[in-house]
């Protein structure tokens, strides 16, 4: 075990993994010798060469576009999006192309890639560098939508999604790339794409999260707590295949839902997700199931904290949802 | 037979690709005459000629076929090659084994030659159980890996950078290939070309750049796409060579291609080809070019058919009779019947078929909605 930060965690898998298996190849804006913007592919040039850890021009449809190629050919790119915010020149080649290319293809052409990319707020980077349009992905038959929240769960379920069949979107919450911490093995071992994670068992009301907003979720239950309230904490991990199982389950227990996400509101994960819950365990609710999310609007520069769904709204949610 | 355009079809020049003969950067083999100019001429074998011919004559014939299918209410659509099949067949032919080719989707003709089965194919056109794409696209979005045949989508221009990745691969895994990629003149205005053609020329990728300049896209000229004074010039840019050729003289792009492939394969980088041909028909089935073009300006490209104009030349070396032409057409028209027939017979997908091949395996959501599927009421028509 070491201790690493996200970003130690995810550099690990990826020196891993190419050093385990020659077909994988990195390629981006300022992923070669710079090391990246969040220094996440630090030293991979070095030790790969530039026929593995390309640093490419600055076109994000070109980015997808030739990886899809070399997916092709055989090769298992992990192309990085610098920015999450950055991906739609790209969203041609990943919804009309990688995504399909299995189905399409009848099964001759699989393509598959896995697309890093930072998300989220809290570096107070404005709409262009903040932005969570992970259900623009889930939405997309095809795609698989991952989103760590802890350096262990970020190195296992990077090395999971380079060894998935299928096209993975891999999102990186970065305002915890460094601030979050934890013991990660050195040895390979991954963390299986589909399966969420109890974060903190309890017994009144169910909190969803995942990404940076799961320590939001932690620190309004422990406020909820000294109040009486007791949450149980979902860190969803795996955003598509949904842990279905694992979310109506701890919902069936509680009868009490709060679902919390930094996009915005309308057509969020969150309301598939509440969806699912009134369609699978309708008849369990207590309480209507509250969504807690950024709002439906661009997201904002000086008024980043406001916009965010952090603990102090989605405490007074959860107080409400146990109480109604 | 082949003639010049007249100068009326010329005077509309920025509706239709240019194809005066004096232009000197376009390379032309084909003379009216049916003879070659020695200067250009690719030296093909003589027998290959008949057989790339044989197979012109099987393209356009499915392809006649194929429409009237369509306006028989038999199959949902048709997307033909019309008046392109030397710039498709002639760039075909002139690939190895090992190369490849990245499709738009006109090229059904080059799938064909390069062993795709015409009833697989044929199965595509009907959607059956047996299409090797399952029904899930429509007619004419095919696929054989057995030919190093890509997948054909309907965006435009997306098969470019993955020609470019697929080659740049195979460059930095030290394999010896070409990736050909296909598109029409007007994928020269999508994101995708200058993306790939940027990406080609900077990591120098294996890549032949074909374009297609057939004068349309669907109704829009050529001079609606760019303000360029041709496709090829495009290359300069991104440090590319461009090459131009009569896109109906099979000759000039089977010349155009060879000497593409010696630079590409050689680790000097991509080469953009522009053939200049002539959509005869309409965009597709679904298109009627009447509303937006001149039947004269067609007239005259029909003059300069490919099909014709290879004939021609077979003839004026003996090396094809009017009797040759009547058996050649009467065992494909056996042969395309046949396949008609079978592929019209076999059923539609199973229902099952739908949610398969999302994913490698069957996530819980679709296994719940496949489940629903089947224990609901079945639609009509299919």
């Amino acid at each position: 075990m070491t201790q690493m930060n996200m970003v130690q965690a995810i550099n690990s898998a990826l020196r891993m993994e190419m050093k385990r298996d020659d077909r994988v190849v990195v390629l981006g804006e300022d992923v070669g010798k710079v090391g990246g913007v969040f220094r996440v592919t630090a030293g991979l040039f070095d030790e790969f060469g530039d026929d593995r850890v390309i640093d490419t021009p600055l076109s994000e449809g070109g980015i997808i576009g030739c990886a899809i190629g070399m997916a092709l050919y055989g090769l298992v790119p992990v192309p990085e999006i610098q920015f999450s915010d950055f991906i739609f020149p790209a969203y041609d080649q990943i919804v009309s192309e990688l995504a399909k290319f299995r189905y399409r293809s009848g099964g001759e052409y699989p393509s598959k890639l896995v697309i890093r990319t930072p998300v989220g707020g809290g570096i107070r980077g404005g709409h262009y560098h903040s932005q969570s349009p992970e259900s623009l992905f889930i939405h997309i038959a095809g795609l698989k939508v991952v989103c760590p929240s802890n350096p262990h769960d970020a190195k296992g379920l990077l090395l999971a999604s380079i060894r998935d069949p299928d096209p993975v979107m891999f999102f990186e919450p970065k305002r915890i790339y460094r601030a979050a911490k934890g013991d990660v093995p050195e040895e390979d071992y991954t963390v299986e794409i589909g399966k969420a994670a109890i974060t903190r068992e309890g017994k009144h009301v169910t909190v969803i999260a995942w990404g940076a907003m799961l320590y939001e979720a932690l620190a309004a239950a422990e406020q909820a707590a000294e109040k009486g309230v007791d949450c149980e904490v979902i860190d969803l991990r795996t955003l598509w295949p949904l842990d279905i199982d694992t979310v109506i389950e701890s919902v069936k227990k509680t009868g009490r839902v709060v679902v919390v996400h930094e996009a915005p509101k309308t057509c969020g994960f969150g309301g598939e997700i509440v969806a699912l819950i009134n369609e699978k365990a309708f008849l369990y609710l207590e309480a209507p199931p509250v969504r807690v999310t950024g709002f439906d609007t661009p997201f904002p520069y000086t008024l980043e904290n406001e916009y965010l769904p952090l603990a102090h709204r989605i405490l007074p949610a959860v107080l409400e949802t146990a109480r109604f | 037979m082949a003639q010049p355009i007249p100068s009326s079809a010329s005077a509309s020049a920025s509706h239709t690709p240019s194809l005066d003969v004096e232009e000197s950067d376009v390379i032309r083999v084909l003379r009216d005459d049916g003879s070659l100019d020695p200067a250009t001429d690719p030296n093909e074998d003589p027998a290959r000629v008949v057989s790339i011919y044989q197979h012109m004559v099987f393209v356009r014939m499915l392809d006649e076929r194929l429409v009237t299918l369509q306006r028989q209410g038999r199959i949902g659509f048709h997307i033909g090659s019309l008046g392109e099949e030397a710039a498709i067949l002639g760039s075909a032919a002139v690939l190895r084994k090992q190369d490849w080719i990245f499709p738009c989707y006109r090229e059904f003709g080059a799938a064909l030659w390069r062993g795709m089965e015409l009833q697989a194919y044929m199965d595509n056109m009907f959607g059956n159980a047996e299409d090797p794409v399952k029904g899930r696209q429509m007619p004419d979005h095919y696929t054989c890996r057995a030919a190093k045949f890509g997948s054909v989508s309907s965006p435009i221009g997306t098969q470019i950078t993955q020609a470019v990745g697929f080659s740049w691969a195979a460059k930095i895994k030290k394999d010896e290939l070409v990736a050909l990629v296909y598109f029409g003149e007007g994928a020269t205005s999508s994101n995708e070309f200058h993306n790939g053609m940027n990406f080609a020329g900077v990591f120098k990728t294996p890549t032949i750049m074909f374009c297609r300049n057939n004068g349309w896209a669907l109704s829009v000229p050529v001079a609606r796409q760019t303000a360029s004074r041709t496709f090829a010039e495009k290359g300069i840019a991104y440090g590319i060579p461009g090459i131009r050729c009569d896109g109906n003289d099979i000759f000039a792009v089977m010349k155009a291609t060879k000497d593409a492939l010696a630079h590409a394969a050689t680790g000097k980088g991509p080469v953009i080809i522009e053939a200049m041909t002539y959509r005869l028909s309409g965009h597709s089935t679904s298109d009627d070019p009447k509303a937006y073009r001149k039947e004269e300006v067609v007239e005259a490209w029909k003059k300069r058919d490919p099909m014709v104009r290879l004939r021609q030349h077979l003839e004026h070396e003996s090396l094809w009779s009017d009797a040759r032409q009547a058996e050649l057409e009467g065992t494909l028209e056996t042969k395309i019947k046949d396949a008609v027939t079978a592929s019209e017979k076999k059923p539609a997908p199973a229902l099952e078929t739908m949610f398969e091949g999302v994913f490698a395996e069957l996530p819980w959501n679709l296994k719940e909605q496949r489940d629903q599927l089947l224990r609901g009421p079945r639609a009509k028509g299919h």
